[in-house]
């Protein structure tokens, strides 16, 4: 089975090799300008900069992030669960309700987080 | 047969970035200059070519000789390593996507690997940090709230994305995609999971919640490669262009690249899910009417005209999904962020959620 | 997987985790660490686990070091890099991590056991997948309830910290 995998690394070595030839190529035969300060600071419409360039941001990007990877564990699991679900469920129901009372364990915590507002962008 | 291994991979690989790809991006950018030209009744490009045909080779030349320009203010090794971060994922994704059944007994699919749908999803969510670090790298103001804005938008659909696909592999039992087109040819194309079997109940209740969720895979693919009406990390009107404001030249292209080519791998991924693959049903008489499954396994010139048309069968099929990106793109209005976020969050994460519960309960209460 | 293709893996996850200490730029360190994942992504599979291989890459490359990217920038933490390096720490630092390398070549190689060469790996025909599907929602039911409610604490935890108390 591992061998199915080969092509894999092979693709990502042809797709990295691409990249990096693209950007070559276009350091050889592209032109190469005068630097001026107006063109080197960065762009904010055509007026002179102001503060820093990296802002401070909302604690809400935050917390869908930590939210997200919460979520993904949960859909993680579903995985194996999806794949032998056909085979389970002709033996016993037990595989479904199993599934239903792990998702309604995270519910709470999904209802919790949307009382609370953390999903709420405009407040 | 190692050796034969490798070199089959090698030119399946290199055919499916540079013959395929490759163009498909440049004519999809030439293609929705005009589908938009179209719908807003103008012209659109038409001066280099016949009918603007070599108007992409024209672009491509300009990226090329074009200024290769790094600003001053940012963080140059990021700076540089952001595009390359951005295109890799999407063009590596379609490794496992079947595009066709075998030609001369070569199976069409790069990697027909045991965990192909997850591979998709791992591999294109390493595709937020070529955004992520693109913000961040360029140290200026609209750039950075693109990146973070962008992030945070895929990371939010790609629950979504996760959610809509389980109904396919309960059915399936299998996270192979070869898999999940072999099940289609069998027992019809997910959409419509009544083909054959006309008279079975079942059936046809398990097509509500399938289409269900190819219309939530669906608009979660949108959202995922930013575009109308989810293009927020690049609404011009509030950030400029967003996290790739401050790249110019061929890495701005690279950038390009890697939407259009997620767009692409996305609609593959959705004709291998929902929409049958690379199988179409032609109509035969000999013998009585019945439905004849073409592909490359019949001897001699009649397999290889077989495998060909599996793969233009596949790519039609793509075309028609880009087709359909690009009318939405002109036709609706773009979201605002806490709509955005709302309908993600809620919406569609709960319908995607119930929706498996649905198709669950069906094949308990059914069992076929 | 060839020794070739081993060393590569584990060379890369080393180097790159090595790496993530050394550099003095946080956001460098974390892509660092993204790198290393995918090694160690890369030996799981060599193990036949494809899809703890393809997990570790799902959930620790793409969304827990996205996570700790944005904290990152949330937090500002540019003021790291401008600090000096602190000569006798580091020192303290990599002879403490020589003496446990060295503790630790001194006892494994005087246990007997550890010259017994392994049999062959048995390679399971069965999908992995399925296998972990079977086990979880075979024997393991309870534990995976049990972590349904160390995932849902988690949530409360990152909801409370993350909400200003309004007074």
């Amino acid at each position: 089975m591992l061998r199915e995998y080969l092509p894999v690394l092979l693709q990502i070595i042809v797709a990295i090799g691409f990249a990096a030839s693209a950007l070559l190529v276009s350091i050889v035969v592209g032109k190469t300008g005068k630097r001026t300060g107006a063109k080197d600071s960065a762009y904010e419409c055509g007026m002179v900069p102001q503060g820093e360039g990296q802002s401070r941001f909302s604690v809400r990007f935050y917390l869908v992030a930590m939210l997200f990877i919460l979520f993904d564990l949960e859909i993680v699991f579903m995985y194996p669960w999806a794949v032998v679900y056909k085979e389970a469920i002709a033996q016993s129901s037990l595989v479904f309700w199993s599934m239903l009372s792990f998702i309604s364990i995270l519910m709470v915590g999904y209802v919790y987080a949307l009382k609370k507002g953390a999903l709420d962008w405009k407040k | 047969m190692n050796v034969f291994f490798i070199t089959t991979s090698l030119l399946k690989i290199i055919g499916m970035i540079f013959v395929v790809i490759l163009p498909m991006v440049s004519y999809a950018v030439y293609a929705e200059r005009r589908v938009s030209a179209l719908i807003q009744d103008r012209l659109g490009p038409n001066r280099v070519g016949p009918a603007g045909l070599f108007q992409p080779i024209a672009d491509a030349a300009k990226f090329l000789f074009k200024e290769d320009f790094t600003p001053a203010q940012v963080n140059k090794f990021y700076y540089w390593l952001a595009p390359c971060l951005a295109m890799v994922p999407a063009i590596t994704t379609i490794a496992v996507v079947p595009f066709g059944s075998t030609l001369l007994g070569v199976p069409m699919v790069i990697a027909d690997i045991n965990v192909g749908i997850l591979y998709v999803f791992a591999i294109s969510s390493l595709g937020v940090y070529g955004i992520v670090l693109a913000g961040w790298a360029s140290n200026s103001k609209y750039p950075f709230l693109g990146g973070v804005r962008s992030s945070s938008q895929m990371i939010s659909y790609e629950l979504s994305l996760g959610l809509a696909v389980i109904p396919v592999f309960l059915l399936v039992g299998n996270l192979r995609l070869t898999n999940v087109v072999r099940y289609q040819i069998e027992n019809g194309w997910m959409i419509a999971p009544f083909i054959g079997d006309w008279a079975n109940l079942g059936k046809w209740l398990l097509a509500i919640p399938m289409i269900t969720s190819f219309f939530v895979f669906t608009i979660a693919v949108f959202a995922e490669t930013n575009r109308l009406p989810f293009d927020l990390p690049e609404a011009e009107q509030e950030l400029a262009g967003g996290y790739h404001t401050e790249y110019s030249s061929m890495k701005f292209a690279l950038f390009f690249l890697g939407e259009y080519a997620a767009m692409i791998t996305g609609s593959a991924i959705i004709v291998t899910l929902f929409l049958g693959g690379w199988h179409l049903p032609l109509p035969s008489l000999h013998g009585g009417f019945h439905w004849l499954v073409v592909d490359g396994t019949a001897p001699g010139w009649r397999g290889v005209v077989g495998g060909l048309f599996n793969i233009a069968t596949f790519f039609v099929k793509v075309a028609a999904l880009l087709f359909m990106f690009m009318w939405v793109r002109w036709t609706l209005p773009r979201f605002r962020y806490d709509q955005l976020m709302r309908l993600g969050w809620l919406f569609f994460f709960e319908i995607a959620l119930v929706n498996i519960f649905i198709v669950a309960g069906i094949l308990a209460y059914f069992q076929f | 997987m060839s020794p070739i293709l081993f060393w590569f893996f584990a060379l890369l996850m080393l180097v790159f985790g090595a790496a993530v200490v050394v550099n003095r730029n946080p956001i460098a360190s974390a892509l660092n660490l993204v790198v290393s994942f995918l090694g160690l992504a890369a030996l799981f599979m060599s193990l036949d686990a494809f899809f703890i291989g393809i997990i570790q890459v799902l959930v620790y490359a793409g969304a827990v070091m996205v996570l700790f990217l944005f904290i990152i920038m949330l937090l500002d933490l540019r003021a790291e890099r401008l600090r000096k390096i602190n000569w006798v720490a580091s020192a303290g630092g990599v002879a403490v991590a020589l003496a446990l390398l060295v503790q630790i070549f001194y006892v494994i190689g005087h246990l007997t056991f550890s010259k017994q060469t392994f049999p062959p790996l048995a390679r399971s025909e069965i999908d992995d997948v399925h296998n972990i599907g079977l086990l979880l929602f075979g024997n393991y039911n309870l534990p995976f309830q049990i972590i349904g409610v160390l995932v849902l604490v988690a949530t409360i935890g990152a909801v409370l910290l993350s909400k200003r108390e309004r007074r």
